[in-house]
């Protein structure tokens, strides 16, 4: 077995655009779940007005592809009010319900035939990222260390680890203030933060448009990491959002640098783990009656299933968290 | 915050009418005609209430009479089926929660509601009203609010040392006994500076000693020229403290009156104790909870007899 291999793909897959899409969308659910408590369980759709913000006008409209930048924004901005209008009165499982539910209408309205002229279908949308390349000061294969990219993935790697960046430079601005502490107030008992004089309805609105407005950003980065948009489950379905949820909880929720430190990790993690079966199997530790090839991508979800439980019960509060935080009842 | 002071206070205007919904001089809330009810139980049906300015008013009854409701609908929690309200001539009727607090009406809760994982003195910034960081395109610039931030946290530790809180400051308010989160609710009501305090029993579960020194505080309270309105089953707190006794049972006002009156009126004991307590237990032909709609057991209730 070739640990050096094994090692260098790991550290390898938790620089790559892969997790520093996986970065932002969680920023986002840290704001909504780590902040207000806000049980968001459609991240993906949020990501998917990105990714489709960003096509749609270059590929239906021929735009620049800024102008799917702003649309991207724009559009996650009309989800999550349109999300928070019916639900952020009620009770916060609400919400949950609501998101996924609406997350996946979204999916499915995107792969409409119908629409086909407009979004591709199910066959998704590509070629709609050369304007971005364009703009790529890289050229051939970059060397980082022991890594090596490709020209496009650098230019990726850059503007989405520069995205996270400013992300957690907003997320401490606005969490280390006023603001943020009413946020705070609001996930612990809404009704104590309104005896006070706070706005808990327009605080939850706003911590909605700004975690979806990182789940955007995401989707964005998903869909130029890819060069293309697809409404499949795994691009941008129900997995993603838990996904994201897992990389957070991992890193620790309700901490500035959990949701980036916890994606680099699970990302890290699956490539490793991966790496590792499909090695021991072709030197032949592991036989092929018990794990076959094709089991291999199945099998290091549930190896990192169980190392999640085995977290969860040591560690509760994630790598980062306080643990003073989980000594009482909330 | 001696009694001396309050009886001098109370006596300097003219003493209001102990019939219930009689007329307050400088009457600060107003309440009319306010209903609410759950499916067919009327909760609150209170006709007209007025609370006097720079007073404790108590608010008592027996268990289900309707108090906390009626804190609910004033405080804008819950929204009545009739009425109207007006504080200091202001409408507030149709006012959401925060807004109603905004005004400087804040109440606390039955059931304390600390702030789990903020700290006690995160806890007491965030009664500040006013505040520009809250909004949250100014919260991005960190000059902007520092200096108002800084007179706040001032201000909050002023209030924590009157209220022997200061050495929690830094504590998560989950790590607090009930106690002191009965007075971190307090003072955290009091960082809002309201004009009206209603504290929805404030002694539940608070041990005796704590009990006289959050006595004090709300005497303080009056002394500072602010309108207590609180909730209390605990008759020697309600003797200690009120001004005036408002009586609530079964959602109407039943009796007004300083806790004198109130103590002798029968109507009150009523309330408390039933109608028939103190009626010895007999079988007579007037007792309507005996008479059977039926001719036949009446008379076999008469055979006994």
């Amino acid at each position: 077995m070739d640990w050096a291999t094994i090692f260098e793909n790991g550290l390898k897959a938790g620089i790559r655009p892969e997790a520093a899409y996986f970065a932002l969308a969680a920023i986002g659910l840290n704001i909504h779940f780590g902040y207000t408590g806000l049980l968001n369980f459609g991240q993906a759709g949020f990501m998917a007005m990105g990714a489709y913000g960003l096509a749609i006008p270059v590929f239906a409209y021929g735009w620049p592809w800024w102008i799917g930048v702003f649309f991207g924004l724009l559009a996650a901005v009309l989800f999550a009010v349109l999300l928070g209008v019916p639900t952020l009165r009620l009770r916060a499982d609400y919400l949950a319900i609501v998101t996924i539910a609406a997350a996946e209408i979204i999916r499915f309205i995107f792969r409409a035939t119908d629409l086909r002229e407009i979004t591709g279908g199910s066959n998704g949308i590509n070629g709609f990222s050369s304007g971005f390349f364009d703009l790529n000061p890289f050229s051939g294969t970059i060397n980082i260390g022991p890594f090596d990219f490709t020209a496009r993935e650098m230019w990726v790697m850059i503007v989405g680890w520069g995205l996270v960046l400013i992300g957690i430079g907003l997320t401490y601005l606005m969490i280390e203030s006023p603001w943020g502490r009413v946020l705070k107030a609001v996930r612990e008992d809404e009704d104590a933060a309104r005896a006070l004089g706070k706005n808990a309805y327009s605080m939850k609105m706003q911590s909605l448009i700004i975690g979806g407005l990182f789940g955007a950003l995401a989707g964005m980065i998903l869909a130029l990491s890819q060069g293309s948009v697809q409404p499949s489950p795994t691009d941008l379905g129900p997995p993603k959002t838990f996904f994201a949820y897992a990389a957070l909880i991992l890193g620790g929720t309700g901490r500035l640098w959990g949701p980036v430190i916890g994606s680099i990790m699970f990302i890290a993690l699956l490539a490793f783990t991966d790496n590792l079966l499909r090695q021991a199997q072709a030197a032949d530790y592991i036989p092929e009656e018990i794990i076959t090839g094709t089991e291999v991508g199945v099998i290091r979800f549930v190896l990192l299933g169980v190392g999640l439980m085995i977290l969860m019960l040591y560690r509760p509060q994630g790598l980062f968290g306080d643990k003073r935080e989980m000594a009482f009842d909330v | 915050m001696s009694d001396g002071g309050s009886q001098a206070a109370v006596s300097s205007d003219e003493k209001p009418a102990s019939t219930p919904g009689s007329a307050k001089p400088d009457a600060i809330l107003l309440v009319d005609g306010i209903r609410r009810s759950f499916g067919g139980l009327v909760a609150v049906d209170v006709d007209h209430l007025e609370f006097q300015r720079n007073r404790i008013t108590a608010l008592i009854g027996p268990n289900g009479a309707g108090k906390t409701t009626f804190f609910n609908l004033i405080t804008g929690f819950d929204t009545p089926d009739a009425g109207t309200w007006t504080y200091d001539g202001r409408d507030m009727g149709s006012l959401p929660a925060h807004e109603v607090a905004l005004n400087g009406m804040v109440r606390t809760f039955q059931l304390t509601k600390a702030l789990s994982r903020l700290t006690v003195m995160e806890n007491m910034k965030l009664g500040a009203q006013q505040q520009r960081g809250e909004n949250l395109f100014r919260s991005f610039n960190h000059r902007g609010w520092k200096r108002q931030e800084a007179e706040i946290e001032a201000r909050a530790d002023a209030l924590l040392e009157r209220f022997k809180m200061d050495h929690m400051r830094d504590e998560f308010a989950g790590t607090l006994s009930g106690g002191q989160r009965k007075l971190l609710e307090m003072a955290r009501a009091l960082m809002t500076e309201p004009a009206i305090i209603m504290l929805d029993e404030p002694m539940a579960g608070v041990n005796p000693a704590l009990t006289q020194s959050l006595l004090g505080h709300v005497k303080e309270l009056r002394d500072e020229g602010r309108t207590v309105i609180f909730v209390e089953h605990d008759m020697d707190v309600v003797r200690d403290i009120s001004d005036w006794v408002v009586v609530m049972a079964e959602g109407r006002i039943i009796a007004e009156g300083t806790h004198e009156e109130i103590g002798a009126n029968t109507q009150v004991i009523d309330a408390y104790l039933g109608r028939h307590h103190d009626s010895t237990l007999t079988i007579d032909d007037d007792n309507p909870f005996l008479d059977q709609p039926d001719g036949s057991s009446s008379e076999s209730a008469e055979s006994q007899d």
